[in-house]
């Protein structure tokens, strides 16, 4: 029998330890996929970060880097300082990206470094128990915004990808989300295009990929993708935030 | 290479160069502000990497990526930017990743000063980041002396795939003496098979440069591990240096510039007779424990002298194991003590002022 479909040789038989219904199972498959159809998984560094993903360094088929929380872009920087022509990607949740290293991802973009980063954005700290993340959304609560975050409490939702768009030395910033199929094709689309930039040697390109929680939003994965639709992309707005050609 | 009078920051630098190292990430802070800057400039001449990181954090993990990635790799810095390089110093030790870390000791804590100290004794020796480990630390006392022990620290840790330690201070780092930089002759090292290289065409695993182990008992199993290699490189690779032991009555225990200053003090003692030897520990960590226990033998006392509250008598007191009396001198926050503080505090000890 003809064989039609296959995994991708760029994930590990190892299984998942995401949650049922956690989107990053499929992020890590677009991403996985993605190596492997530009032929630059064998060429290719990968640096994990603090949060649900810093197991990905198990399921990436490539040499993988543990990072300290939020400092996978000075890390990826070290990498790619020492391999120039290899292929160096971080991928990074929100409480790792837009948090606890803020400095480290606003200057890997300011230095142009010709890295691949794919951010994570779920609004909520997974691994540590559903804890406001900076993303959280204005009202939603979690265990640390228990009554709903509050901008006297808890300040605002920060959104990376539009002031990423403002630095000089960013190649290519878009959001995407994964709620349902026609995004995730979307997505998988514009990760191919932040890889591509990098071997074109472009500069930094960043996918911020709208992502989910359904256990620590307390919904059932369907509810999850619902309210990803409805309260996330109004918030944080889908598109090409910047590309330079 | 001839001889030249040279600031010892810059002997520093120029002796990482001559030792290969590829990577240099650092951040401006005083006193070792000659490092960066020197790398700045001669690193891109020789197609070499220099990066200035927005912080002593990021420069830390730059540096992991790099050492991880199999470079040989070096940062520096002192006081405050010492402390936030902790975080990275813990994940390198952890992951067992070798590189070199220059501190060039200023006075603290907090923002303290920038004159020179010992202070950083226990957050180089004993550990500043989190978790059980040990670094390798030398404490160089002339500039010659720094620019072998930055090139020895690089061997070392590429050896034993450890962080290593050059433990210097702000006047080793401001002063000019004349130095050779010398061109390390290096025993053959093991291959870094581990490094991240990308897998390429070979059919090996990945590698991965980790220090999580979510499974107790395989944490439990690696420190152990890290614990048994601290203890072969405490075998075969402490460095001490002694003078003038054999007769005498007091022994200083002393490192670094401290131990020039008393030097000086043994000189003004010895042409009025009096007799003190003086041990120097240039590996802090290891530490020369049972060395200075013997040396010590035939004194009636010890005397340990720092740039510090006292941070290494700790460990001579645990070498000296209540046998006799070990007393303290020293200046903190920038004070340099003076050779006549020393002599004057070694005739109280013998009861003669």
């Amino acid at each position: 029998m003809k064989q039609v479909f296959k995994k991708t040789t760029m994930l590990t038989d190892k299984p998942f330890t995401y949650c049922p219904g956690c989107t990053h199972g499929i992020i890590h498959r677009l991403v996985a996929e993605v190596l492997e159809e530009l032929g630059i998984g064998q060429d290719t560094i990968g640096v994990a970060p603090v949060g649900c993903a810093v197991m990905c360094y198990e399921f990436f088929n490539c040499d993988m880097h543990v990072s300290a929380h939020g400092r996978a872009p000075a890390i990826a920087t070290g990498i790619k300082r020492v391999y120039p022509d290899k292929i160096v990607f971080t991928y990074q949740g929100d409480g790792d990206l837009a948090s606890i290293g803020t400095a480290e991802t606003i200057h890997v973009a300011a230095r142009g470094e010709n890295l691949t980063t794919i951010f994570i954005n779920n609004a909520i700290y997974g691994m540590t128990g559903g804890q406001m993340a900076p993303t959280t959304l204005m009202e939603q609560k979690t265990t640390t915004s228990p009554t709903g975050r509050s901008e006297s409490l808890g300040g605002n939702p920060i959104k990376m990808s539009e002031i990423l768009a403002t630095i000089d030395g960013v190649c290519y910033v878009e959001r995407t989300s994964v709620h349902n199929p026609q995004h995730i094709i979307a997505t998988k689309k514009a990760i191919k295009k932040a890889f591509q930039n990098q071997i074109d040697n472009k500069g930094y390109s960043i996918v911020e990929v709208l992502s989910n929680c359904p256990t620590n939003w307390g919904m059932s994965p369907q509810q999850s993708l619902v309210w990803m639709e409805e309260n996330m992309i109004p918030v944080y707005p889908l598109g090409v935030k910047k590309e330079v050609k | 290479m001839k001889k030249e009078l040279i600031k010892g920051n810059i002997a520093i630098a120029e002796a990482a160069i001559a030792a290969g190292c590829q990577c240099f990430f650092g951040y401006p802070i005083t006193p070792q502000n000659e490092i960066p800057e020197y790398m700045s400039l001669k690193m891109p001449q020789l197609g070499r990497t220099f990066v200035q990181s927005e912080s002593e954090v990021s420069a830390i993990n730059m540096v992991y990526g790099a050492a991880g990635s199999g470079a040989r790799v070096m940062t520096s810095s002192s006081g405050p930017g010492m402390s936030l390089k902790q975080e990275g110093i813990s994940f390198l030790a952890g992951a067992e990743l070798p590189c070199v870390i220059v501190n060039v000791m200023r006075g603290g804590p907090g923002l303290g000063g920038i004159q020179p100290a010992q202070a950083d004794y226990y957050q180089s020796v004993k550990g500043g980041g989190h978790g059980d480990y040990h670094l390798v630390v030398y404490a160089p006392s002339t500039v010659q002396e720094a620019v072998e022990l930055t090139q020895k620290a690089f061997h070392t840790a590429d050896k034993y795939r450890i962080p290593v330690v050059v433990l210097a201070d702000g006047v080793l780092g401001q002063m000019m003496e004349p130095a050779t930089i010398t061109v390390p002759k290096e025993e053959p090292l093991p291959e870094k098979t581990w490094a991240t290289t990308s897998i390429g065409n070979s059919s090996r695993k990945p590698n991965i440069a980790n220090s999580l182990y979510l499974d107790p008992y395989k944490l439990e199993k690696h420190i152990q591990h890290l614990a048994k290699k601290f203890d072969v490189i405490t075998e075969n690779e402490i460095m001490v240096e002694y003078n003038d032991i054999e007769n005498a009555e007091i022994v200083v225990v002393a490192y670094g510039t401290t131990a020039r200053i008393v030097r000086s003090a043994m000189n003004t003692l010895k042409k009025e007779g009096i007799n003190i030897g003086l041990v120097r520990p240039i590996t802090l960590s290891p530490f020369p424990t049972d060395e200075i226990n013997q040396a010590c033998k035939n004194a009636n006392s010890v005397l340990v002298v720092e740039m510090s509250l006292g941070q290494m008598i700790d460990d001579v007191k645990i070498a000296i194991n209540g046998e006799k009396p070990v007393n303290f001198y020293g200046r903190q926050g920038g004070v340099i003590p003076k050779a006549s503080d020393v002599v004057d505090e070694i005739k109280k000890l013998r009861g003669v002022i």
